[in-house]
């Protein structure tokens, strides 16, 4: 596999992480509570001290002398490879939890296939990153039943971000051709494989939490092939000004 | 795995290091803490440290980085220090004297993996309140001031407290 394979792959996880931990972060101040405001934090703390350890190694691997910082801001919206439900944005809190959720189930089966990996460096991020979000997991699953099966007003509100999320959620399965070539190298995940087991894990919360499993007729994609959705180019803005402002910044 | 988790520490290095503390929690060295796995000197007679977050955020480690470099430029040495994620942290390498440190300032020391589970799932009453000992406490939420820590509250002398998450 070549260093630019491996590289693209690397960034198929890390901009994942990236882009949800900056989803996160804006509700520093604003979340509906203190404690749900630190949680959302904190989770997105954990997700970019992943992230470093992702886009160090991709900038180890690149031969253009590439930083992680370079990795983080200097790319272009077409250039990410996140997948298309962490970039939705946050709307209401229901919103901010069911796509956490929806997240949290994949990203977890995800990292414990790739502690397996033969490459050391990934195997050690997802060693470590296992453990926090095992937490985050708990977080955003015991939000959902409380949401679900809490008032009124609360389940609609989390049906209603269920129902719309639902539709981005098959393209955690997609292999790009990256994928595919670090999974047959033993350095990657086969995520086609995660399918299963993520849709009963999550079948299995919803009906626990009262929430309809929603029947999407028609699956979104794009994101691993860096087609987005209108969301991300006004995150991206707002992330990169710093670095696009005042350049060589490093976080 | 005894050996994968006992740090090679040079004994000359122990009492630099021992005055580098937590910048969170200031009260815990950060040999208490568990967080330096290695430590001695290279051939050109540097000193190479090797430590390891608690947590992948965990925003200190720069901080932690740069004191151990001016300590050891302090005592007269050169260094560089390294971040390593393998093996990664967990709390049985903190001390038992940095636990009980933990909790004589106010932050309630992790327990084993089981006892936690139970304590951050609001299934037992297992967390000693710091500050009047009752263990009739509630677990407010998962996530603290800092990524390694949860909140709770006593229910006795309703004082809210930290508690430090066990990570295995």
């Amino acid at each position: 596999m070549s260093n630019q394979t491996l590289i693209n792959y690397i960034l198929g996880i890390a901009d994942n992480s990236l882009i949800l931990g900056q989803r996160l972060g804006t509700l520093t101040g604003h979340g509906p509570s203190l404690e749900t405001d630190i949680a959302c934090t904190n989770i997105s703390l954990d997700l970019f001290g992943q992230v470093r350890g992702y886009y160090q190694y991709a900038a180890d691997l690149s031969e253009e002398d590439k930083t992680e910082d370079d990795f983080a801001f200097l790319r272009k919206e077409r250039e990410y490879k996140n997948v298309l439900l962490v970039e939705q944005p946050n709307r209401d809190f229901a919103y901010v939890i069911a796509r956490q959720y929806l997240f949290d189930v994949f990203h977890i089966l995800q990292m414990q296939e790739l502690q397996n990996s033969k490459d050391e460096n990934l195997a050690a991020i997802a060693k470590k990153g296992i453990k926090e979000v095992s937490y985050h997991v708990r977080f955003s699953g015991d939000w959902m039943k409380r949401l679900g099966d809490g008032t009124e007003e609360s389940h609609n509100k989390i049906q209603e971000a269920v129902n719309n999320l639902w539709g981005y959620t098959n393209e955690l399965f997609m292999m790009t051709e990256a994928d595919k070539e670090a999974a047959e190298a033993g350095i990657g995940v086969d995520v086609s494989k995660l399918k299963d087991t993520y849709y009963n894990r999550v079948e299995n919360l919803l009906k626990e939490a009262t929430i309809e499993i929603p029947e999407s007729k028609y699956w979104q994609k794009g994101g691993k092939e860096g087609i987005h959705t209108e969301h991300l180019g006004y995150l991206l803005s707002d992330m990169q000004y710093m670095q696009r402002t005042y350049p060589n910044m490093k976080w | 795995m005894v050996a994968e988790q006992q740090p090679h520490i040079n004994k000359k290095l122990i009492d630099i290091l021992e005055s580098v503390s937590d910048p969170e929690v200031p009260v815990l060295s950060i040999l208490d803490l568990g967080v330096v796995r290695y430590a001695d000197f290279e051939d050109d007679g540097k000193v190479s440290v090797k430590i390891t977050p608690t947590y992948s955020g965990c925003p200190a480690m720069d901080v932690i980085g740069d004191d151990i470099e001016k300590a050891l430029t302090e005592a007269g040495y050169k260094s560089k220090v390294k971040l390593i994620l393998s093996p990664a942290w967990t709390t049985d390498w903190m001390s038992e004297n940095g636990k009980r440190k933990l909790e004589e300032y106010g932050i309630a020391p992790p327990m084993d993996a089981t006892a936690d589970k139970a304590a951050l799932l609001g299934n037992a009453k297992i967390v000693k309140c710091t500050n009047c000992g009752s263990t009739n406490t509630h677990l407010v939420s998962q996530f603290g001031s800092t990524a390694c820590k949860a909140m709770f509250k006593c229910d006795d002398c309703q004082e809210p407290f930290d508690y430090f998450k066990c990570l295995t």
